[in-house]
């Protein structure tokens, strides 16, 4: 197998205007909004000098010295927080923009889909769409005509074939313009987050259709998303850039781990106020855990959660009980709990507890613990809301193409058998 | 440009510029479509999309001849004052439509380029496709009006695409210069339409370039209106009205002037485009 894409020393580089006052911006979105509103004001008003004089301009590199190589047939899945140069280094590769310096070798077609529907025109039919959209993405007339019947059911818009897409729900729009990218045949297809939209069966089908025109022909696939388990299940290499550079490459497992580590950075956990220790028995700490022992707030589907509590005890009361409750985003999704038992009341007035959450049990998902300390119908000691909050991601789970259907709130490893039956009913 | 690993094609910074004018040819189907949708687009959404093209040219024309041909008398070379109107009309309506639709082509079409790559060259070159298709309209008007006058066309109306191909390098020159200047400094739409109107007012349009006072005559052509719609009228008389070829020649030369200038100023404004729009 040949090299498909050969980068070398690409760096991108932005100039952005602040003003002064406002030292430095949070987002590069800030900067730029603000550097064309000062833009604005000095076409408006070209002869006040003082507005101009608080513009600095700064240079702000998107990316710095990349270099790679991407085999033919590669899947490769570029990750990376807001702002690490994903969309910019997929720019210079579809040649939307120019890199400041490097070169870019390229070998074969490239057509990117960098977003649902780009250039679709909402008067215009799906069947004038179609032409127009890939014509947009490369391909020629004819091209396209021998596609036609293909695209059209691969989408499933065979009725409003000639509706204006106007009038087309999202999910046929969306539809539509995958259909026309899919059929696309790209020797290197760039994929920037079209499949954040969608539904859920179509977009395991979206996933579906690039692995097989990746595998069966042989074709270069770059995908950029947040879905870790996208990633994971689609890709075979992966890339991950940070602050414009090259943080890590290799396989898949290994990045994602990676990227997981990196963006765990707040992971104090819960602590408790100084009021607590006036109570009789008060959460003191709490911290989640992996499975060695670091702390961490972000896990694989795969991994053990620990969760640590350390309690206090100014009086203690036997037949007290620590709870954790773990809830989405939407509701509880099951409460653990267990009694409090004091080994050595003479020599400790902390406890700590600690519960394991067994790997597999959490689809991915943001969760909140609420932790409790009560004695059993009588009486609450301590309870913290949402004290704790962990994100499960897939690392490749069965039901990583699904990510977003609602499958259920836990994975369970049930049992099952299959043999042939016996009973003949007939 | 083949390297030891055979790479097909290089993206190097700062070196796009000899691929561009392939590339052109290359995207040529892209062009098509493009202009296709925009004729589609302004045909279909509305009926009076297609009457708006009949409505616009035959009311101003009507205005014209009277504000110009009753009221101030100007004299019209002997020529229906109808027809005299309109067959300028017929080109400043083209170059006025088409110079404002490329100059706002880039805004317009912003979602496109953020996204995805082609010669940029294409998107204000389909726009003035456009106002060409509406130019073929108002020359039905054109003809059902000298029919209505009896008046036969000659010969001469053969050299008619010759002056359409001035006032198309004429449109597309401007029109890529304020594009490119539209795009970094967005103000300047709402200085389009100014120009658009002060230029209906400057160009022999309404009267005969004849009224000009000869000392001013050749400050006059550099306008190169002027001898395109000198040049419809004279086409469309048979040769009867004033028309000479001191215009002619400096007409092409300042529409030469500003196609360079415009495509240069293009080009280079082009590779920072994605970055401002």
């Amino acid at each position: 197998m040949g090299i498909a894409i050969k980068v070398e020393n690409i760096s991108k580089k932005y100039i952005i205007q602040h003003e002064k006052k406002s030292a430095h911006y949070e987002t590069l979105s800030d900067s730029l909004i603000q550097g064309s509103k000062n833009i604005i004001t000095r076409i408006s008003h070209p002869f006040s000098h003082s507005k101009i004089e608080q513009q600095t301009q700064e240079e702000f590199w998107a990316l710095k010295d990349i270099n790679f190589e991407i085999e033919q047939g590669d899947r490769l899945g570029i990750i990376g927080r807001n702002g690490a140069g994903k969309s910019t280094l997929l720019k210079i590769l579809s040649r939307i923009t120019e890199p400041t310096s490097g070169k870019v070798h390229i070998n074969g077609r490239i057509a990117s889909l960098l977003e649902v529907g780009t250039g679709f025109h909402p008067e215009l039919t799906g069947r004038e769409n179609i032409f127009l959209n890939g014509a947009i993405l490369g391909m020629s007339r004819a091209e396209v005509k021998t596609k036609f019947d293909e695209i059209v059911a691969f989408a499933e818009i065979e009725k409003f074939l000639d509706t204006p897409v106007k009038r087309y729900s999202s999910g046929m729009y969306v539809r539509l313009a995958f259909a026309v990218a899919a059929h696309l045949e790209p020797d290197i297809l760039i994929v920037d987050e079209v499949l954040a939209v969608g539904d859920a069966q179509f977009q395991k089908k979206c996933l579906g259709k690039m692995e097989e025109v990746s595998k069966s022909r042989g074709r270069t696939v770059l995908f950029v998303s947040h879905q870790m388990g996208a990633i994971a299940q689609f890709c075979n290499k992966a890339l991950l850039l940070d602050k414009g550079m090259i943080a890590q490459s290799g396989t898949v497992s290994h990045i994602i781990n990676y990227y997981m580590n990196m963006s765990a950075n707040n992971m104090s956990g819960f602590q408790a106020e100084t009021t607590s220790r006036y109570k009789d028995i008060a959460i003191m700490k709490a911290c989640s855990y992996d499975a060695e022992g670091c702390p961490a707030v972000n896990f694989v589907h795969n991994q053990e959660i620990v969760i640590e509590i350390i309690c206090k005890i100014n009086k203690w009361i036997s037949g007290t009980e620590v709870r954790v409750a773990v809830r989405d985003s939407k509701r509880n999704v099951f409460t653990t709990d267990t009694e409090l038992i004091m080994q050595n009341e003479a020599v400790s007035n902390e406890l700590c507890a600690k519960v394991v959450i067994p790997a597999g049990v959490l689809r991915p998902e943001q969760y909140f613990f609420k932790l409790a300390i009560y004695l059993p119908n009588q009486l609450i000691f301590d309870l913290v809301d949402d004290a704790l909050s962990i994100t499960v991601v897939d690392g490749g789970s069965k039901y990583a193409a699904s990510e977003g259907l609602d499958y259920g709130c836990v994975f369970v490893d049930c049992k099952w058998a299959i043999n042939p039956s016996s009973n003949l009913i007939f | 440009m083949k390297n030891q690993e055979n790479f097909q094609f290089t993206i190097e910074a700062g070196k796009s510029e000899r691929h561009y004018w392939m590339d052109l040819w290359r995207y040529r189907e892209l062009f098509y479509i493009l202009a296709w949708r925009d004729i589609a687009v302004r045909y279909k959404q509305t009926i009076i999309g297609l009457l708006w093209a009949i409505i616009r040219p035959l009311l101003t024309m009507i205005i014209f001849v009277v504000v110009f041909g009753k009221i101030a008398k100007l004299p019209s070379e002997g020529i229906p004052y109808p027809i005299f109107v309109f067959a300028a009309l017929l080109p400043w309506t083209f170059f006025a439509n088409a110079f404002a639709d490329a100059s706002n082509s880039l805004i317009s079409n912003s979602n496109l380029i953020s996204k995805v790559y082609f010669p940029r060259l294409i998107i204000p070159a389909a726009s003035v496709i456009v106002s060409a298709v509406d130019f073929m309209i108002s020359f039905i008007i054109l003809l059902a009006l000298m029919a209505w006058y009896h008046y036969l066309p000659s010969w001469y109306l053969l050299t008619l695409p010759l002056f359409l191909l001035l006032g198309f390098f004429a449109s597309l020159g401007a029109g890529l210069f304020v594009a490119s200047l539209n795009v970094k400094y967005r103000d300047f739409r709402f200085i389009i339409p100014f120009i658009v109107q002060l230029g209906l007012y400057i160009s022999p349009v309404g009267f005969s370039s004849t009224i000009v006072p000869e000392q001013y005559q050749l400050f006059y052509y550099l306008n190169p209106m002027v001898a395109v719609i000198d040049g419809f009228r004279w086409a469309i008389s048979g040769g009867n009205t004033a028309f000479n070829t001191t215009e002619l020649s400096l007409s092409i030369s300042v529409i030469t002037l500003f196609f360079l200038v415009g495509v240069i100023y293009f080009r280079k404004i082009e590779k920072t485009f994605v970055d401002v729009i």
